[in-house]
């Protein structure tokens, strides 16, 4: 693949500077590297939360693609209709080029209030990426848990206090079932690994069908870390096994990175405000299940990777 | 004009759909609007029509589809009822906000709850302050035309906005009536073809749809809207004369039946005014001065016309088939009595609440509406304002 630069010149800028995301905000890298996956023009849909509200504040607009924000639940359902509309005027020779679709849902418009509209759209095989930009809880709205929310970190809807320690469930495991919709192509990312990311963007927009990306998108607000360490933060959570790096390409689930050595959990979760309480001493069971948890996913997802090659 | 076909007015709103060949249909069942999709669903799978088909999992996704698709340049369509309306809420605004010619064939329904499948007005009488255009049809064949005449008036270049076409759920949706449909050719030839002015899809020229709206823009943009809507009270006419022109059939914003000497008239909408019409007659045989009149479009409302037609009466009962909770009366009649309210010379006001649900109504009921009117053009006096007819208890 062409480094970084090679593909920024190749491929025009899709989300402009000037957008209102803040500085180290992962949700517009997570974008920019996503939309350097193909060469093909792209039209864009966002459900509503940060990434739509700091793009398009009227009368600008940060896209210099087609885009289109509807509503918070809805992006997938949006695209199926724009994607619709595509394949109808392209028989009737009205759209002479070959168009890429993507949607772009936080994890609340994903994991949750999307989940739906989500399944829909991926059940009827529109031919369309969707990413969520996952950074576990609803950030636009100051920080409230999500079904993407780990478990032990203090939301603003589930705060730790005396009687709590935070979210006291497990998050969802999305990925999962969104392959389970059997889809051509789904994978795990962050932007701390771009190449990785890149490449799975470039297998979404080639797949025939519905692919799906759920990239791990760190917000310093919310996950309260200085912001410039985002590229750090994201490397943990890739190299503490928080976030596996996996695909599932046409039913073969496969880790597209491992680390050498997976490091303790603690080196996730230490830098990080929204875990700080879990440190205390009658807390630190908590960091125990937490590693177990990423352990025992950890070893789920070998098993998988084993069993699907193995049918394949 | 074609020979005349038996056709139920799902079957007919969907007959209208295939001659429009919409480039996009994004449905979900819901009864008593399902055979409309049932339909069309088999005229996409028999080849009929070339419309991309969107199978939806929800009357929201339903409608987000539409909008999507819509703003895409394509000539888009749905269907629904009641819950199905409810649950689409959301993007219901947001279809009209966004100024997208969407036509939606809504066969009438109660609202949940208790759950109940048959005719009110519950669920597009909530829908009057979406910004949606909406046409009530008495029969099949109204059902049929309006449909088409539907899509020419959305996208129009001076209304773009999108339109209901209501039907009565199981009176007209599921009732067989004779149905005369234009040859295929002359529909298409009437809705020409959609083009749209900013399409998602125009890459060359990319246009950002949905933005973040807020105090410095939003009012002028709700603004904008309102007169829209109001500006298309000018120019649906228009259409109503391209399709007098095309079709020979004469529309208008209402209908009245032997209004012209009428002392006493009953205002209603959809099928019931066909059951009033009976009532009308028997009156007038009996020499009484009986009138009946339907405004066939709620939105835009066209008060001006209402208005007039109501000049002379002596007592006017309006009747509502939802109840809008205020303690004032449902809401046709409530609109009637704001728009009459400036006149200086305006007949007595009467409101009657019935079919909740789908409850019948007959010429027996309908005809003690109008002795109802009488008593009150007689004594110049309304006792009972709020009336509930047809129903057990305290009416």
């Amino acid at each position: 693949m062409a480094n970084i630069k090679e593909l920024s010149e190749k491929i025009p800028e899709r989300l402009g500077p000037g957008h209102r995301l803040c500085a180290g905000c992962g949700a517009s890298i997570a974008v920019r590297q996503v939309l350097m996956g193909t060469e093909d023009p792209v039209v864009a849909v966002s459900a509503t939360g940060c990434l739509e509200v700091a793009t398009t504040i009227y009368p600008y607009t940060a896209w210099k693609i087609p885009f289109m924000h509807n509503a918070f639940e809805n992006a997938a359902s949006t695209i199926s209709g724009i994607e619709s509309a595509y394949r109808a005027l392209k028989k009737q020779g009205k759209i002479k080029k070959n168009i890429k679709f993507i949607a772009f849902g936080g994890d609340g418009g994903s994991y949750d209030i999307g989940l739906q509209a989500l399944s829909g759209a991926l059940e009827r095989g529109h031919k369309f990426v969707y990413v969520c930009y996952d950074n576990e809880a609803y950030m636009n709205t100051g920080s409230q848990r999500s079904g993407a929310t780990p478990y032990g970190a203090s939301t603003t809807t589930a705060p730790a206090g005396k009687a709590s320690p935070g979210k006291v469930q497990f998050r969802k495991d999305l990925t999962a079932i969104v392959a389970a919709h059997r889809i051509p192509y789904a994978a795990q990312a962050t932007i701390s690994n771009w190449n990785d990311l890149v490449t799975k963007s470039q297998k979404a927009f080639a797949a025939e069908g519905p692919a799906f990306l759920n990239i791990l998108t760190m917000c310093h607000r919310g996950w309260r870390y200085p912001q410039e360490n985002i590229v750090q933060i994201a490397k943990s959570a890739v190299d503490t096994g928080f976030w596996p790096l996996i695909e599932v390409d046409k039913g073969t689930w496969r880790f597209t990175y491992k680390p050498k050595e997976r490091k303790p959990i603690e080196e996730f979760l230490k830098p990080q405000g929204r875990f700080k309480h879990l440190f205390k001493e009658e807390n630190k069971h908590i960091i125990a299940e937490i590693q177990k948890e990423v352990d025992s996913n950890w070893q789920r997802l070998e098993h998988l990777c084993e069993a699907s090659c193995k049918v394949a | 004009m074609n020979k005349v076909v038996a056709l139920t007015g799902d079957q007919a709103a969907a007959e209208a759909m295939r001659q429009i060949e919409p480039d996009v249909v994004a449905a979900y069942p819901i009864t008593p609007q399902t055979e409309i999709v049932m339909n069309f669903a088999q005229y996409v799978a028999d080849g009929r029509v070339q419309t991309e088909m969107i199978p939806v999992e929800s009357e929201h996704s339903a409608m987000s589809a539409c909008v999507g698709a819509a703003a895409s340049g394509a000539r888009t369509m749905t269907a629904t009822s009641a819950n199905g309306l409810a649950l689409m809420w959301e993007i219901v605004y947001i279809a009209a906000s966004t100024r997208l010619p969407i036509v939606m064939p809504v066969v009438n329904r109660a609202l949940s709850g208790p759950i109940n499948i048959h005719c009110d007005h519950s669920d597009t009488m909530g829908a009057r302050d979406s910004g949606w255009l909406q046409v009530y049809c008495e029969n099949n064949q109204e059902v049929y035309e309006n449909v088409i005449m539907a899509v020419k008036i959305a996208e129009h270049k001076d209304i773009l906005l999108p339109v209901m076409v209501c039907q009565d759920g199981f009176i007209t949706s599921h009732a067989v009536e004779g149905v005369k449909p234009y040859e295929d050719k002359r529909v298409k030839d009437f809705v020409g073809e959609y083009r749209i002015q900013h399409s998602l899809l125009d890459v060359d020229r990319p246009v950002t749809y949905g933005p973040l709206d807020l105090q410095d823009y939003y009012f002028e943009h709700k603004r904008q809207q309102a007169e829209a809507v109001k500006n298309s009270l000018k120019v649906i006419p228009h259409i109503f004369a391209e399709f007098k022109k095309h079709f020979g059939v004469e529309y208008d914003f209402i209908e009245t039946y032997k209004m012209d000497d009428a002392d006493i008239a009953i205002i209603a909408l959809s099928s019931t005014a066909g059951t009033a019409k009976v009532v009308v007659d028997e009156l007038r045989a009996e020499g009484k001065k009986a009138g009946l009149l339907r405004p066939r479009f709620f939105r835009p409302f066209p008060k001006e016309m209402l208005v007039q037609a109501l000049k002379g009466l002596k007592a006017v009962a309006i009747m509502d088939r939802s109840e809008s909770f205020s303690g004032r009366g449902g809401p046709l009649f409530a609109e009637m009595r704001s728009a009459l309210l400036d006149e200086a010379d305006r007949p007595l006001t009467v409101n009657y609440i019935y079919g909740l649900g789908g409850r019948d109504i007959d010429t027996k009921q309908i005809k003690s509406v109008y002795t109802d009117l009488e008593k009150i053009a007689a004594e110049n006096k309304v006792k009972h304002l709020i009336n509930y007819l047809g129903v057990r208890g305290e009416k």
